[in-house]
Formats: C-alpha cells, structure tokens, sequence
C-alpha cells in the first residue's frame, strides 16, 4: 500500500472524516470542534459534514458527555470531544455511572456505541490543570475501553475501531504527539481494540511503554543496543481490555521488564501492568519489576521543574540498568545466616 | 366537560391503579424483605406518569429517575417484569441486575431509570437529537424531580435544549421535598418552571393531583414535540405519600401538608369525577381496581416462579458484543 506523510492529528481529523463519510449516524461534539479545535483535531469537519453533524457545544463537559450517550443510546455514533482529559472530571458521572453501566444495568438491552476523545500529557508549561495523565481513572471502570495511541498510524486505525465498537470507548491522545510526522497508509487498516505492537524484538530485557513514553521506550532501547543490550519494546495500545498475553510472553521469555507511563507512578496503570506480568510471569523474573513514571506532585509550570517532572527515554534506560545489573546488585546472603 | 374525556379518565385510572396497587404491595414486599435495595414509592403522584405517558408512542423516548416504577409502568412495561427485576430475578425487565432504581425497557422507549439525581437529564438531550437527525417526530419527555433542579446537569441541559431548540419535555414532578429537606431550604427559587424562564421555554405550572389537566397540558407540549419544536417544560406539583425510600423515618414530615394532600389524592379524586360526570359507574371503578389487584398479584407468583439469575451473568453483560 502506498505511504503519505502525515501528523498524528491530521491522521485523527483525517479518521473521523473517513467515519463521517461512511456511516451518517457518526456525529462530532464537543467545544470548539466545528471551528477545528485548538489543535485542529476536528479541522474540516463542520466545512465537509455540516453543523448538524459537527456540533460546537458549550463548555458544559457533563451534559456534553450525557447528550452523547443519549444520542448513542438512540443510534447515533457520537464523537465527543473532551478538550483536555483534566475536564474529564467534569464529565465523569456521565461516563462512570451512566456509560459505563448502562448495557449492564439495563440486562443488555442498551448499548452505547460512543468514544469520547481526549487528550492529556505534560510538556507544555500549561500547568497542573492542562497537563495530567488521568487514564488509569477509567481502567478502573468495568464497562468503559481505554485505548492510548502512540502513533499517526495507530490513532487513525484505532479510531475507527472505536467508533465501530458498540461500548463505550476513551480515546486519550498525547497533546506532545499532534505535530509529529509519520508515514502512514494512504488507507489505513483499523487497529483491533486490544492487540498490543511489538515495535522492536529482543530478548534481554522487556520495555513496555504507553502513548508518548512509546518513543521514548524506543530512544533507551537504542541506547541499550548501543551497550550490547537487545530490548524488547512493547506498546500495548489498549490499556482496557489489556494483551497481557503478547506482553506476558515477552516477558517470560525476557525475564525482565520496565514498565513506563508519563502518569504519576503511584496508581498508575502500570501497577496493574506490573500485577498481571508478575502473575504470567513469575517462575521467569530474573529481577524486580521496574516501573517509570511521574513524581507524585501536581505537574508544574516553570520549564526548570517541568523538564524534571517528565519521565523520558533517560528514566527508562536508567530503570532497565537496575533490573539488567540486579544479580550484582544484590549482597549474596552470608551461608551461616540462612 | 364532554364526554369525550370518559375514555380518557377511564384510561388514566386504569394506569393509575396498576401503578397504586403495584407500589403498595412492594412496600409490603419490601418489609418481608422480598424486593431489594433502596425502594423509592410514587404513591399519590401516580397522575403524572399515567398522563403524560399515556399520551406518548413507543418511539417516544423516556428517562426518569430514581423514582421511576410508575413511569416504566405507564410507558408499557409489563407489570411482572418489573416485579421480577425488583425481586432480583432472571425474569427481570433487566435480568435482575438493574434493580428499582435502574429500570429500563427499550421495547417500549423507556430507555431508563438511574439512580443519580439529574443524571438522566442529558440524556434525554442526545435522544432528543437523535430524533431530529432522523427527522422522526418523535418526542423524549425527562421526569425528574425538584430536587435535580439544583444538580449543574439540570442547568448545563437546560440551555443546551434551548439552544438547540431540541424537541424534549423536562416534566418535573414537584413534591416540595429534595429526599429530606423541603424545597425552601434547598433553592430560594419557589416555581420550577420560573428557573428556565429566561432560556425562552414553552413552561407550565399545574396541579399534579389533577390527572387531566396534567394531561391537557403535556398534550400541548406533545403537539409542539411533535412539530419539531422545544424544549418545554411542564412542572407538576405533587406530594410524596411515602418517605424518601422505604424505611426512612421520615421525622421531617409537616403533618398540615399530609393532610391536606390525603384529600388531594389524584387516584381518589379522579374516580370520584368520573363517578360524579357520569364516565363511569361503580361496578365498573370496582372492576378496574380489582384487574389491577390480580395483575400484581399474578405478577409476585411470576417473579416468585423466575429463578435468581445464573451467576455467570455480570461478566457477560459487562461489554456488548
């Protein structure tokens, strides 16, 4: 198939139309998103499906997030919006106790076929109200999918695949990603709801990273490669429902494992990563589980701090070191003492 | 009056009275412990869920809130199958997972209880939008209470219906008590109706114990709905019979308000005139209260009869396939 050059945003904006031309029930809400969104997500929409199918909404993230799920509920596809993933909380009774349940609730007569986009991610100076990672919130939620693009070629397939799910799915995109360049297929493939990608094999040492961490998963598996070290990188894409079956072969066959996310470590999804390898793999860990992530402080604005703040490829290659050199870290216990 | 309100009354009480005798023998079901969970009761308030869905189609859509059997009743569901949804049966109009406060039929657009307050109210919104993108003339009426008035989804819905002119009928039903505290100590506002006034609603206040002038108004809001036009909103004054759920001590109660009330009963009221103008005589009142004692009673062996659910049934209904 032919490649085009194209940023991650453009490769959402260009899912959602490809959607819209398909199937008249997909529709667009959210703030801004007929004049194109701040980071031009929606750009072209309104121009090419009209304003009755691309709706700009007040800044009301709850009833916003309730008139989806009614409209998804009544057989539309709806598409909403939520500007930055910190105003999620706005909207979280609508999808915790209404999205999320409401197939459930009702026996299975309800369905809410709705992905809700979003986007989240520090690295911007924009504060500690513009910056969060909250993912792992909705992991939490039975009822509710959670898929986190690392990539142009990825967001445009899992987008399709979300808006063609019957659930409800959440969308979180990486605000540092929208301008990176990729080549993507000309028609890209929907990417199945919970497949994770091997992006690089190996077999020293497990690197599993998510979103924007991804490229940095990659950048320290380079450094590793540099020392003689062949890491494995692996994007599980979806975090809800989880391959732990792709990543706990790796691991088992590795033996040792980072996991990375930019969100704070403690609650974090890579604990519940960390749980389910440590479950497939166990009898295999030659070392600790190491996890990446941020300090557990609010994410904040001067660059000196924020630069500290974001986890990156360093922190990875870092934590790889500790669990590759842990047989020598590790004081063999005296033969008397045991 | 002509007679041509005699169908109508008939049809109300009809309604009314399935909705009467369902509610007094859960409270009874409730005390022997056979219904589970937090039971909220309608009783004395039964004209509006009678009168307003009385009026509307299948392909009418409904939200309603935690106080929601007389709704889901009058709507078309069937009698027995929210019995059993109460009992926790597989037999349930929700497989016994939803539960009183959760019911739902989409066969009949009664898309659903919740027990959030005001969580519904968006909703009510999407599906509203649906019908017009369709170019259906269908209508969504949400049932809520004055308590949801102050909940943020009340007003962020509100002005979304307006602004977008959606064909949706809020019907509060106003019974002066938000759970426990009285309506004056929750919102300084008195009228319901008056806090959408600047939004340019089609609004009415009218006695919710007067089952056929609530269904005189909804059915000209209907008639707009049906045009394409909305949002409105009919505010009903009502009073709540029995305590916030089954079991609530109910210490806040004015006894002067419950008296007056007892006489405004909209069930004993509404007989009383049909048997009065002459749409129905005794034997026929009788009859109807009476199919609607053995309808429930039929509906408690049916849920009795339906088994509890197969323990395998959460994990299959956590995602659609």
């Amino acid at each position: 198939m032919s490649k085009v050059e194209t940023t991650f945003v453009k490769a959402v904006a260009d899912a959602l139309a490809r959607a819209m031309r398909a199937d008249e029930r997909v529709i667009v809400l959210g703030e801004d998103v007929a004049e194109g969104g701040p980071y031009l997500a929606t750009v072209g929409l309104s121009e090419e499906f009209g304003r009755d199918r691309v709706r700009n909404t007040p800044i009301s993230e709850g009833a916003v997030c309730g008139v989806a799920i009614g409209a998804a509920q009544s057989g539309l596809r709806p598409v909403v919006e939520i500007m930055f993933i910190d105003f999620l909380t706005l909207a979280l009774d609508q999808l915790v106790n209404q999205a999320a349940k409401a197939h459930f609730m009702s026996g299975g007569q309800l369905a809410v076929p709705l992905v809700l986009r979003t986007q989240g991610g520090a690295g911007q100076r924009s504060g500690a109200q513009h910056s969060q990672s909250l993912e792992a919130w909705l992991t939490h939620i039975p009822g509710l999918k959670v898929v986190m693009p690392s990539c142009a070629a990825d967001a445009a397939g899992l987008m399709t695949a979300a808006i063609a799910d019957p659930n409800p799915v959440v969308f979180v995109e990486n605000k540092t990603l929208y301008f990176r360049r990729w080549l993507v297929d000309t028609e890209p493939e929907p990417v199945p709801i919970g497949r994770a990608r091997i992006l690089r094999a190996g077999n020293a040492i497990t690197l599993i990273a998510t979103s924007r961490m991804v490229g940095d998963a990659l950048e320290a598996a380079q450094r590793l490669a540099e020392d003689g070290i062949d890491a494995e990188v692996i994007d599980p894409r979806t975090l809800v429902p989880l391959d732990i079956e792709t990543i706990g072969e790796s691991v088992r066959r590795t033996g040792r494992a980072v996991i990375a996310h930019e969100a704070v470590t403690a609650g974090g999804f890579g604990a519940e990563i960390l749980a389910q390898v440590q479950e497939a793999a166990f009898d295999c860990l030659e070392a600790p589980l190491q996890r990446v992530g941020a300090p557990f402080t609010p994410v904040p604005v001067s660059p000196a701090l924020e630069d500290a703040y974001r986890p990156g490829a360093q922190e990875i290659h870092n934590a790889a070191r500790v669990a590759l050199e842990w047989d020598e870290v590790v004081t063999p216990v005296p033969e008397q003492a045991r | 009056m002509t007679d041509a309100r005699a169908p109508i009354a008939t049809g109300l009480l009809r309604t009314m009275w399935r909705i009467r005798c369902f509610e007094e023998r859960v409270a009874k079901l409730k005390r022997s412990m056979q219904v589970h969970g937090l039971i909220h009761l309608s009783i004395g308030g039964e004209g509006v869920a009678a009168a307003v869905c009385g009026q509307l189609r299948d392909d009418d859509v409904v939200y309603s809130g935690h106080r929601a059997h007389g709704h889901a009743l009058a709507k078309g569901a069937a009698c027995e199958r929210v019995m059993a949804e109460l009992m926790g049966r597989a037999d349930g109009l929700c497989q016994g997972v939803g539960g009183s406060m959760h019911l739902v039929d989409a066969e009949h657009g009664f898309l659903g209880a919740t027990g959030v307050v005001g969580g519904n109210l968006p909703l009510a919104l999407g599906s509203a939008l649906a019908a017009r993108l369709r170019g259906t003339d269908a209508v969504t009426v949400s049932f809520f209470g004055d308590g949801a008035v102050q909940a943020g989804h009340f007003h962020e819905s509100v002005n979304l219906a307006a602004l977008w002119r959606l064909p949706v009928i809020f019907v509060c039903e106003n019974n002066g008590l938000a759970e426990f505290t009285s309506r004056a100590e929750h919102s300084p506002v008195d009228s319901v109706s008056d806090v959408v006034a600047p939004y340019g609603f089609e609004r009415a206040t009218v006695d919710g114990s007067d089952a056929l002038d609530v269904w005189e108004a909804f059915g000209a809001f209907l008639r707009l709905g049906r045009e394409g036009r909305g949002p409105m909103l009919l505010e009903c004054l009502t009073h709540r019979r029995r305590g916030h759920y089954e079991g609530d001590a109910q210490e806040y109660r004015d006894a002067e308000a419950d008296a007056v009330w007892q006489r405004l009963d909209p069930l004993a009221a509404l007989q009383q005139r049909a048997l009065s103008e002459g749409w129905l005589d005794e034997a026929g009142a009788a009859a109807i209260e009476s199919g609607a004692r053995d309808e429930v009673e039929a509906a408690v062996e049916f849920a009795r009869a339906s088994p509890f659910p197969d323990l395998g049934l959460p994990a299959r209904l956590v995602y659609a396939a």
